[in-house]
This record gives C-alpha cells, structure tokens and sequence, in this order.
C-alpha cells in the first residue's frame, strides 16, 4: 500500500497534469488506517485511569451512605414511663405513670414490637395512632415499659463532648479533641526540626553529609507505622516517665505518641521542604553573597523566603499526615474516648477509636459499625481540605523564576 | 546583631552603622545558628539509633523459665529425659496428659508414626510445660546483670534463669501460639506473602496502564485533568479510610466474591467477605495512586526523541510504548513498584478494618482463607500487657525490618544499576 502511494505520488509529480482521479487515490492511500486493537488498547488503558475515579467514588459511596444510615437510624430511648393498665389491640389510649421523660404529640413511641404515634397528650393519658409504621398492634400487659424515638443529631454530633454509642451519646468532640491534640504536638516537633534539617541539607551539607543523612531519613520514613507504635509505648512513654513522673505521665497518653508522630512525618517534612529550597536558583544566594551576607542570613532572609510557598505545602501535608496517622494512636494513646486537654492523659483519636471498634467482631447494621463511618468521613473531609489548601498554595504563590 | 539588621534586610546598612565592628557579630549568629542546624540534623540520627536499640531491647534478654514438672523426675532408670527412646517417651506422655488429650495426639498424626523428636516436643511442651515467668530486657541486663540474677533468684526460686533470644529459627516457622513460648510468625508470614502477591497482581497492571494513559494518550482535556488532580489527592488520604472502603466494598457489597461462593469454594474457616482476596485489593487500591505517580515520572523520563524515531518509522502509538516506551521506563516503574509494595507490607490499620483474624493457627490455603498478617500480628503482641508478648512482639518486629530491609535494598540496586542509562 505505502508503496504504491510513493509510486502515486512521484507519478503525479512527473505528471502533473494527469488529472483529479490520481490526486484521489493519493489521498486514499496516505489516509489514517483503521487500527482497531490500537482502539481498543486505547480504551482499556483509560479504563485504567478510570480506576482512580471509581475509587474515589467508592469512598464517598461507602462513607457517605453509611453516615446516612447512622443520621436517620432510629434509636429507641427509655421513656421511663409504664403502662398502668394492660391495653388490648384496639383500645386507642395508653395509661401511662408518672415521671420519666416528657412526651409530645407527633413524637413515635414504642411498646414491645409495637409502634405508635402520639396523637394527644393529657397528663398520663395518651392517645395514640396504633400499629404505626407497619406494625401490628398487639395486646400489651400492664408494667411494660415505653420507648421513645430518637435519632442522631448534627447538631449533637458536632457538638456534644460524650462519645458512647451504646448508651446514645454521639458528640465527635473528645475524639477531634484527642486527634487535634496528638497532631499539634507532632507538628510541633516535626516542623522546626524538619524545617531546620532541610536547612541544613540543602544550604550547609557537604555532598558526604547528604549521602549519610538522606539514607537515614528514607530509612525513617520506609519504618512501618506499627513499628513506631511499639517505639512510641515502650520507649517514648517509659522515657517521659522518667523525666516528668510516673503520677503524671499514664501509661497510655496523647503526648509520647503525638511526639512519635512527629518523628514519624519529620522525613517528610524535610524532604518536601528541601526540595522547595533547592528549587530557588543559584543566582539568588550568589546575589545575597556578593551583598556580603553570610551564610546563614542567605538562608533565613533570601533563600527560605523564595521557597516559603513549597515549605507551607510542606507543613500542611503534613498535619494531613499527622491526622490520618492511626497504628501509632492505637498503640500508645489509649483505649476510650476522654474529653481532656492534658497530653499526659490516655485519650482515643478518630482513628484510634476506627481500630479499636472494628478490630472486635463486628456485625453490619449495629451502631458501631455505622457510627465508624461517620467518624471516618469527617476525617475523609479534614485531610481532603488540607491537601486541597497545600496545593492550592503550591499553584498560587510559587515564585517563579525565569 | 541579628537584630539590628534585620530591620531593613542586609541590603541597607545605614552610614553611621560600623559595618567592619558588626561582621564578627553577624558571624558568631550564623556560626551558632549553623550548630543548631546540624544538632537538629544528629537527632535525626539519634531517633533512628534509639529505635533499633530499644526493639533490640525487647528482641533479646533474661527470660525466667519455670518448669511445672522438673525433666530430673521424669528420668526412667537413670537415663536423662532427652535421651529417652521414643517408646518410653510415649509412655511418659500417656501418664501425664489426660486420657482425652492423649486420644486428640493420636487422632491428630498417630504418636507412633512422629518423629522421637516430635514426641520429645510434645513432652516437653504438654508434660515439662516451661513457662517464662519474667523477662529482663538487653540493656538492663548489659549494665546490672548482678542486680538481675539476684533479683531474679528471689522472685522466682527454682525458675532457671538464661539467655534469651526471642527471635530464633523457631520462631520464624512456628504457628501463632497462645503461649508466647511457643508462638511464632509462620501464619503471619505467609498471610503477608499471599496478601502482597494479590496487591501487587491487582495494583501493578492498573497502575502502569493508568500510567501510560496519562503520560502517552491522555489530551490535555477537562476529564484528564480530573483524573490526574484525583490521583494526587487519593495519594493524601490516610490510610484508615481505605480499610473503610474495602471493609464497605469488598467484604460487604462484594462479601459473596471475595468469600468465594461465586465460585463455589467456600472455605470452611472464611468468616463472610474478611478474606485475603479483601485484604489483597484493599491495598492494592491503597498503593495504586503511588504506583501510578511512580510510573508516570519513569514513563517521563524515556526521552522524547525516541518516540519520534519510532514513529517517524511508522509505527503506531502502541508498537511505540510496547516496544520502545516500556522497556525503556521499565527499571524505574520496577523500582516505584517495590517502593510501594514495602507500604503495603508494613501497612496495618486498613487491614485491621477489613477484618484481620486476631487468632488463626492454620496457614492460609489460598485467597477465600481467612488471614493475620506480619504487622498486624506486632500489633496485636503489642497490645497485650504481659511483657513476653512484647518481647515477641519485638522479634516480629526484626523479622519484618528484615523483610523489608531486603526490599527496599532490590529497589537500590536497581536504581542505581540503570540510573547511569545510556541518555543522561
């Protein structure tokens, strides 16, 4: 085929004139081949990269439909309140005792299997519609207790500061709390010492130095999270016990395994930061220098300041790192959600509490199981947002030059 | 000194200021500045010393071994329990175990077809049962070994006090034990193997044709760029959330494929979807970002001009790749790979959402089996109060350092092996 388009061609050369029939099977024969496998290679491939979405998408599918069913689950709360007399299944008023939890008309009530929506209310006198919701109405014995519905609010959710699933308590507080906490001490000893070895790698060290100390950080960083849990329990927390007291360091506490995170996410810090900083050309120190600074105010008042936009990406991908991290939490910062600001105490995290919940037997549809989700998602959002801001400021203020 | 020029920068020195009488003040700043630099850089080094030390801590040590019958008054006419023929070792089993517990040895492999060796374990172990009643870590016994022995010796008379290495070949080839004697990484370790050869057979084709889409087909177009923006963001999430996901995808929504009643193989120790095949995908999905990140940068760096020669010679977009691209982008795809294979191996908290068993003692027989894994088996040893399971769990902890100190050495060498390539 080719061939004979280089013949055609080179005859319609000789031969201008030959005429339009020529020119057209010149044309046909340099036209784009189908190629069907080149197609279907092409479509397979996108397929691949089409993965990435559909992850993502199964993420917000499983999360967020699980958050769902943890927000509109019905919850039957102890009313409190008896049935003096027995009612049968068509008598439309209950006769209630006193005390126990107010009622309201509208609100779904509960006696044995049997639904029932409150109609009116007079003092211990209710009348109600029976077999509400598909239920069968059903004889009921006198003595038997009332249950209210109840759902998990937002606004409880966001607000409250007790997390007991089992005994209805949904407040998300202590376990942001314990995370915020654990995150702010790591960054705490990640960011100056991450910031200053990148400093130092980048400006200071002799090329023997780096070839040293750029194997110990990816060492550092390639060490399993677990491995820093056990680190974190057995040598960090025995080590603030002794310096501080047994009384008042507990064995589980927030503060040695937030400083183990920070050791955890320093490599990344530093090399993120380094690369920021290598990345400010030469020009920049060789001008500082010819200025007669020295070495150090090159560092601090030109050559950080270039790069400032890579090391806050740095930070906050960081504090991303430092939320999400779980194994370390898990090990060394105790079992139970604990509202408290005192690192020294035992406190759980969002994800600590994630591990700790689904590592027993868990069964589908229980609370638990929805309630992790819910957890889950609010972290899923804090580390989305945080990543989105770092590259968001990578993209707005880089200095570019040249 | 720092302060007073720092005002306007170093750039305005104002006439009156004594630039001569000021340098050896800006150069003392920059000299301390400079030790604090590299003191922050030797804590660094300090960390990483403290712990391998302090696993090394845990790993080795005095163990207190107590026997709950002495192996002297086991001895028949004066020959030593472990020189004692096989016959007689029998004997001594059956008159100590209950009847029940001698009938399950027999059942399990019939005692007079094992090995004298295996017999004299069992003895050892179900008669002799040594049990470790206290343990003193390496250093503590490195600088008052004295004060340990004698300690030792008060607390538990009659317990023989030795040296103990908790890693050892045993360990390495024992069944999860509830004694932590006994206990060994077996189960865990061949759970790793098949967990990461699933990841891998799942995460690496995806990966790289994701890679190749993006590098070599993909426009510059709305779709692209989402698809592009999503993988570095997948990359940033933790990895807790993907436990959740595979816990909600692949063990509930799937729980019938990945426990293996489509294909009709239920394996009668599977509880529901928490198989390996789950654990396997989950990471899989877990690494799959870094992958691709990883083979798009080695995709990159094939130089351009060889592309254009090829298909300056007429062949096609995929003849190009197949032949010229990824060969060419290979070495650095495989290093990428085993980059994010060592996360997956050292992963934990997604698998302790998908459902890990905290105690198995059968080997896994394939992907519907239910499964422990290396690091999900520290965590576990961890978290338990008595100090042996943390002194096991150090020892894992080695093993697992091993592993990976392997892998990651493989990606050295490889880079370093094809980074001088022939178009620097």
């Amino acid at each position: 085929m080719q061939n004979e388009a280089t013949m055609a061609t080179s005859k319609a050369a000789l031969r201008a004139d030959a005429g339009a029939d020529v020119r057209a099977d010149v044309r046909l024969a340099l036209r784009k081949r189908r190629r069907p496998h080149e197609t279907v290679i092409h479509g397979l491939l996108f397929l691949c990269g089409a993965v990435s979405i559909l992850t993502t998408l199964g993420i917000a599918f499983g999360l967020v439909q699980e958050s769902l069913s943890f927000f509109t689950r019905e919850l039957w709360e102890d009313a409190n309140k008896r049935l003096v007399v027995e009612v049968d299944a068509h008598a439309g008023t209950l006769q209630l005792s006193s005390g126990g939890l107010d009622l309201e008309p509208g609100a779904v009530i509960r006696i044995d299997d049997e639904k029932m929506r409150i109609v009116q209310m007079e003092s211990e006198v209710l009348t109600v519609e029976r077999g509400f919701q598909g239920t069968e109405a059903a004889t009921h014995q006198a003595g038997t207790g009332l249950f209210v519905s109840d759902r998990v609010s937002l606004i409880e959710f966001f607000t409250g500061t007790k997390w007991n699933p089992q005994i209805g308590q949904f407040g998300i507080w202590p376990l942001v709390v314990s995370t915020l906490r654990t995150s702010t001490i790591a960054v705490l000893v990640a960011m100056p010492l991450g910031l200053s070895v990148a400093i130092y790698l980048s400006e200071y060290a002799s090329s023997r130095a780096r070839s040293i100390l750029k194997p110990v950080l990816e060492v550092l960083s390639g060490i399993p999270t677990v491995v820093y849990g056990y680190f974190a329990l057995m040598f960090m927390t025995q080590l603030l016990r002794s310096l501080l007291g047994a009384d008042t360091v507990q064995i589980y506490n927030t503060a040695s395994a937030g400083i183990v995170i920070g050791i955890l996410i320093l490599p990344l810090v530093s090399s993120m930061s380094e690369d920021a900083l290598s990345a400010v050309p030469r020009s920049l120190r060789e001008g500082a220098y010819a200025m007669g600074a020295t070495k150090w105010e090159t560092a601090v008042k030109v050559v950080v300041p270039a790069a400032l936009s890579g090391i806050a990406a740095a930070f906050i991908v960081s504090i991303s790192r430092a939320i999400g991290e779980t194994m370390i939490v898990a090990i060394a910062a105790g079992a139970g959600p604990n509202f408290t600001l005192n690192p020294f105490n035992a406190a759980e995290t969002m994800t600590g509490h994630i591990v700790r919940i689904s590592g027993g037997d868990l069964s589908y549809d229980s609370i638990d199981y929805n309630s992790i989700f819910a957890i889950g998602l609010v972290l899923f959002l804090m580390t989305l947002g945080l990543n989105v801001v770092s590259q968001r400021i990578v993209r707005r203020f880089r200095e570019v030059y040249e | 000194m720092a302060g007073r020029n720092s005002a306007h920068g170093l750039l305005v020195t104002s006439p009156d200021e004594d630039f001569a009488d000021n340098l050896p003040g800006r150069h003392r700043t920059a000299k301390a500045w400079q030790i604090v630099l590299q003191a922050s850089t030797v804590i660094g080094i300090v960390v990483l010393m403290a712990l391998l030390l302090n696993i090394m801590d845990g790993a080795f040590g005095y163990a207190a071994v107590q026997n709950k019958v002495a192996p002297e008054t086991l001895a028949v006419d004066g020959i030593a329990l472990e020189d004692l023929p096989k016959e007689q070792l029998i004997e001594i089993l059956q008159a100590n175990v209950s009847a029940g517990l001698f009938r399950r040895f027999e059942s399990e492999k019939p005692l007079a077809e094992r090995s004298r060796e295996e017999v004299y374990d069992l003895v050892v172990e179900r008669v002799v049962e040594p049990e470790v009643v206290g343990t003193w870590p390496l250093f503590e016994l490195l600088l008052h070994r004295a004060d340990v022995l004698a300690e030792a010796a008060e607390a538990f008379p009659g317990a023989e006090v030795r040296f103990t290495s908790w890693i050892n070949p045993q360990f390495a080839v024992s069944p999860q034990s509830a004694n932590p004697e006994q206990a060994g990484v077996r189960t865990a370790i061949l759970g790793s193997l098949w967990t990461i050869a699933i990841t891998i057979g799942f995460a690496f084709p995806l990966g790289v044709g994701a890679a190749i889409y993006l590098e070599e087909y993909a426009t510059d177009n709305r779709l692209n760029r989402i698809i592009q923006t999503n993988i570095n963001n997948l990359a940033g999430v933790p990895s807790i959330i993907y436990g959740m996901l595979g816990l909600a995808v692949f063990v509930r929504l799937l729980g019938s494929l990945t426990s293996g009643q489509v294909f009709g193989l239920v394996d009668p120790t599977t509880a529901n979807g928490r198989t390996i095949l789950s654990a396997g995908l989950t990471l899989g999905l877990l690494i799959l970002p870094l992958l691709i990140i990883n083979a798009q940068e080695a995709i990159k760096a094939v130089p351009g001009s060889l592309r254009q020669a090829s298909f300056g010679l007429g062949a096609t977009r995929w003849q190009t790749i197949w032949h010229h691209v990824l060969p060419n982008a290979m070495p650095g795809i495989l290093t990428g790979t085993i980059l994010a294979m060592s996360r997956a191996i050292g992963e934990t908290a997604p698998l302790v959402v998908v459902g890990a068993s905290t105690f198995i003692t059968v080997d896994p027989s394939g992907p519907f089996s239910k499964f422990t894994t290396l690091p999900i088996q520290i965590y576990q040893w961890t978290a338990r109060p008595q100090d042996e399971f943390r002194n096991i769990a150090a020892a894992a902890i080695l093993v697992l350092l091993a592993l990976l100190l392997t892998l990651n050495a493989t990606a050295v060498l490889l880079r370093n092996r094809y980074s001088r390539r022939r178009y620097s």
